[in-house]
Formats: C-alpha cells, structure tokens, sequence
C-alpha cells in the first residue's frame, strides 16, 4: 500500500525575511535578515492548568543551528515539543500561542499534527532504536509508516544515503541485519539520528541528543550536526554550555520564573551569547554562576 | 572536623561464620520449591497406582487410543474425551485470543483514559463469575441464541466440509468453546493490558515523533514488545480452557464418542470425571476416569510446555529479518 504522504512544504516563493519583533520578544536581539524557518510567537505550554513555557517568542534562522539552553526544569524540551507537535500527545497538555514554519501556522485546524511531524523530525535524549528491529528497518521505518517508499531497492538506497549521512554507514554497513540495540550509545543515537533524515525533513529537533554519551561519542554527534546544518535547520535543546558555544550560531537562554514557568531571558547570536549578553541573568549563567 | 583514613583489620572483612542472611534465605528458598513440587509427584504416582488396573487391561496405548467408552460392558477408551479436550480448547482459544487482544489494544491504546478503567473492569468483573453460572448461561440463553448462526454454517459451507455439517442440537462442541472462550478472553485480556501498558514511552514517542499513527505504534513496538508477555497470556488462557469442568458439561451435551461435527454433542475429559465419577459402580469405572485424570494431566503438562518452548522461541533476540 502507498499513499502519497501530505507533507509540509514551504511556499514556493522565498518569503521576505521575516524578523518580527513582537513585544513578548523585546529580548530577543534583532539578527541579521538571514531566512527563518521555524518563528515561535509569544508560545505557552501547559500540562492540564500549569503552565510550563510562558510567553515565549523565538526566531529561527534556517540551515543554522539553534541552541536552547538553561537550567532543568526550565521548559526547554517542552517548548521544542510544541515545535513538532508532539507536547499535545501527553494526556491533558495543550499549546497556546503561534508557531510559525515558512508563515504556516502549525496549529491551524486544517494542519495535520502527523504531517508537522514528519517535516519537523527529532532525536531524543535517550536513544531510542526499536529493539525489536535491526538496524536497517530502523532506518526504513519511517519509510513504512509514511508509505514514502515502494521497493526493496529504493529503500536500501534510503537505508544507505541515511546512515551515510549521520556518519554510521561504515560501522555498520557489515551488519545491517544486526538488532539496533546491539551498537553503542554513541552509535544508537546517530542510528536515531538517521531514522529521523529518513523522513527527509526540513527541520531537525534534538532533545540533548548527547547527554547519554560519553565525550568521544559527544564530539562525533557534534561533528555530524554541524556536517548536517548544509541541508537542515536544527534546533538543539542541551544543558552543557561548551556544547552550545561549540556548535551553534544562534542561542536562546531560559530559565525558570517565579511562576515555576521557563521563560526567554534572551536570544542573540551564539558568541554574542557567550562574550557580550545583554541580561545580567545570562551572564551569570554561561560564566557558571548559577544554574 | 578532620577525619582520617582507618585501616580496617582482617576481622572486618572475614566472612562471618554460619550461612549468614543470604545462606539462611536460600536454604529457605530450596525448602520451599522442594515442597511445591511434592504433592503434584506424589499426585502423578498416587494417581498412576490407582489406575494400574486400568492399564493392565488395556495397555497405555488401547486406552489412550480407544474409541468406546461403555461401562456396563467394561470398555473404556479414552480418545473421545482427549479429542473433545483439544477441539473445545482449540475453539476457544480461535475466538478468545483475538478477541482479548483486541480488547487489551482498545484499552491501553485507544480509549480515552477515563473510558480505560470502565471497560478494563467490566472486563476483570467476567473472570469474577462463577463456571457454573457460566454453564447455566450458556445452556439457557447462548446456546439457543448460537442455534441459528450454527444452521446457517452447517447448511452452506457444512454442505462441502463434514467437520462444519449438520444436525445442530444445541449443545456441541462448538457450543462448549464458545462458552469457555467467554470465560478465558477476561484472563487473556487482562494480562495483555499490562504488558501493553509496559510498553516504553520512549519507544512510543519515537514512533510519534516519526510521523507514526496509533496504528504504527501499535505495530511496530506495542505488539512486537509485547509478544513474550501475550503468549505467557495465552498460556494460562489455554491451562484454562484444557481444565474448565463444570461449564463444559453443561453445555457439551456429554455424548461419549467422537462427533464428526463441531456442532455434534462431545465429552471431554474434565467433564466426564465430573459427571460420571459419583456413579461409577461398573467394573474398572472408577479407574478409568481416574486414568482419564491422568491422561488431563499429562496434556496439560505437555501443551503448556509446547506453549513455553514457543514463547521462549518468540523472544529470543532480533523478530524481522530484512
């Protein structure tokens, strides 16, 4: 059975740079008119009546990465879940505000929440391999839930382009019939990393990809993201701050209010960030002060 | 405050003497499972003894293989019963296995929370009913309902397949299945909740997060997961349905001989012990239906064991090849 899959598609005409200013985002610093991607306007997000995101506006610059950093607790992964729509999946939970992908309201009721997320993939924090697969259907089972693919041969294709891409083709290309759970930490998650490239999205979502991983497996993950930036816009959610500083262009500090809700401190660009904020609250976050 | 380093003597670190807590545990332990396994040897011996007469005449093979049961003429075969055991269990098992999984998938996988727990436990409340109201229900009300639905099988595909034909006198086979598939689904269903419900969110979130339906969770590692944890499921289901007694007779028309139909009354082995054993004044009677007994244990035993060597099978290591 193949059907064609509805997906997301940017408007053929280039949108005029869109860098929107709102008043929820006073703090985040003007960036250069470079194309968005993703635009968060004034987001909160709930579990039942509690808000966890309070009014939180960013923009994201495409084929960049976009760091989002602060400390636990402070709505980080929640605020990256309502990019893919995956935060309303939790019983009770629910989003307001807008979010914007090429000027598509990703919540308009005639947008398909299972369309957002094949165009908006992401990658865990834990690795998450199906175990009861091997490391090729891993890599197609994207494939096979979206009827993307018809035949053998376009699928090993899939298979191969995608773990070349997240740099694993030559570990495995021997044993691709092996369970996905028999590789390393490292290696399942570049594993998860090219189940989510088989979706051939735009944009990629990573939920402290290497916090499972030790430094060598850290630096090849990092590696690969700024190898994969050329093709997708990536917005990264970590709690290690050498992490963001090495790999991002852009950064986007949280942290938690009075309301036990995680706000914008500030966004500017990553060395901006790091040598020159504009908030006494970063500061004293990406110097180590606190957090 | 200062602490320093203090090096402990030999004494510290010796072993203590005597079995210690763990030594004293596992001896309790070993105690324990020796004395679980007692009663049921001494059960199989105790049985096989009293029987002994019954296999001197017969031999082990004519009466496993016989075909007539007929106490006032001293004949005792058992194949009548060891067949109606296997087709009923087997009916049972066709309906009752999709249908609880379908049940358990509905409940952890679909159903909005709150709609969960009510049908979760109107399910529990129908492994809470007693057999015999279950034989009651079943020759009073689900047999003439099944009337029917059996006419309409035996008059078309029964016209080409004996096993399907006609007459239909209510109680049957088919009629005994159908009854213990009602009462093993709740077992089945039950135990496959859990371990659907086990199942990781991470794993459910990745499939989420792939542009995956509830369908594809469910697919791909909802049930793949849970396999092991549904054939252990399907294992006590089918204990159940080789051992159920009192419903079975009163809906199985205990006719002992082997019905060509599915829809001809039958006997199996359970319900025949019950039913005659009370009576049983003819020569050797007795015995025979405590050899039947036997004969019901050692199915047990073997069907079950067959069941774990297949879910053993099913679990070990990676399912799809590519």
């Amino acid at each position: 059975m193949t059907t064609t899959p509805i997906r997301l598609q940017p408007p053929p005409v280039e949108p005029a740079p869109v860098v929107s200013v709102s008043a929820a985002s006073h703090n985040a610093k003007m960036l250069e008119p470079a194309e968005l991607s993703v635009e968060l306007s004034g987001v909160n997000a709930f579990y039942g009546s509690r808000r966890v995101v309070r009014d939180i506006s960013l923009p994201v610059r495409s084929n960049a990465i976009t760091a989002i950093i602060g400390p636990s607790g402070c709505g980080k992964s929640t605020l990256l879940r309502c990019i893919n729509r995956m935060h309303e999946l939790t019983p009770g939970a629910h989003v307001e505000g807008r979010i914007e992908y090429h000027g598509i309201d990703l919540y308009a009721p005639d947008i398909d929440p299972v369309a957002v997320r094949r165009t908006i993939g992401m990658v865990f924090q834990q690795p998450n391999p199906f175990p009861t697969m091997s490391i090729h259907d891993n890599v197609a089972a994207p494939a096979r839930f979206n009827g993307l693919i018809a035949g053998k041969a376009a699928e090993h294709d899939l298979v191969e382009r995608c773990l070349r891409q997240a740099a694993l083709w030559d570990e495995v290309k021997d044993k691709l019939k092996a369970g996905g759970t028999s590789l390393s930490g490292g290696q399942q998650q570049r594993l998860c990393i090219a189940r989510a490239l088989a979706l051939e999205p735009d944009v990629l979502l990573m939920d402290e990809p290497c916090s499972a991983l030790d430094p060598i497996a850290t630096l090849q993950v990092e590696n690969l993201m700024v190898e994969l930036k050329r093709d997708y816009t990536i917005i990264i959610v970590t709690h290690n701050m050498q992490q963001a500083s090495r790999v991002s262009d852009q950064t986007a500090f949280l942290t938690m209010g009075d309301d036990r809700a995680g706000y914008l401190v500030e966004m500017a660009d990553t060395v901006e960030i790091f040598t020159n904020p504009r908030q006494q609250l970063t500061e004293d976050y990406v110097s180590g002060r606190f957090g | 405050m200062t602490t320093t380093s203090r090096p402990q003597g030999i004494h510290a670190l010796r072993r203590p003497r005597g079995l210690g807590q763990d030594g004293v545990f596992r001896l309790t332990l070993r105690v324990v499972a020796v004395l679980i396994v007692i009663p049921v040897l001494w059960m199989m011996v105790d049985t096989f003894a009293e029987t002994v007469p019954v296999w001197e005449r017969f031999g082990i093979p004519g009466f496993v293989t016989g075909l007539r049961w007929a106490p006032s003429f001293t004949i005792y075969g058992a194949l009548p019963f060891i067949y109606g055991t296997l087709l009923t269990s087997a009916i049972a098992m066709v309906i009752a296995v999709p249908v609880a999984v379908l049940i358990a998938l509905l409940i952890t996988e679909i159903l909005p929370p709150r709609a969960r727990t009510w049908v979760a436990v109107a399910v529990d409340l129908l492994a809470a009913i007693p057999s015999v109201v279950y034989g009651l229900w079943g020759l009073l009300v689900l047999v003439p309902v099944l009337r029917p639905f059996e006419q309409a099988v035996a008059g078309t595909a029964g016209k080409v397949v004996p096993f399907l034909a006609g007459p239909t006198p209510g109680p049957s086979y088919f009629a005994a299945g159908v009854v213990v598939s009602i009462m093993i689904i709740p077992i089945i269903a039950a135990l496959s909740r859990e371990v659907f419900a086990a199942t990781p969110r991470l794993q459910r979130e990745a499939v989420r997060a792939l542009g995956g339906t509830r369908w594809d969770v469910i697919r791909t590692v909802v049930i793949p997961l849970g396999r092991s944890g549904v054939l252990a499921a399907i294992i006590l289901g089918l204990a159940r349905a080789i051992g159920e007694t009192i419903a079975v007779t009163m809906v199985i028309g205990n006719a002992p001989k082997i019905g060509a139909s599915i829809f001809s009354p039958g006997f199996t082995l359970a319900s025949v012990i019950a039913n005659e054993f009370n009576e049983a004044n003819q020569e050797l009677h007795p015995e025979a239906l405590i050899a039947l007994g036997l004969v019901l244990l050692v199915i047990s035993v073997l069907v079950n064991g067959l069941a774990i060597l297949i879910r053993q099978r099913f679990a070990r290591g990676v399912g799809r090849v590519v």
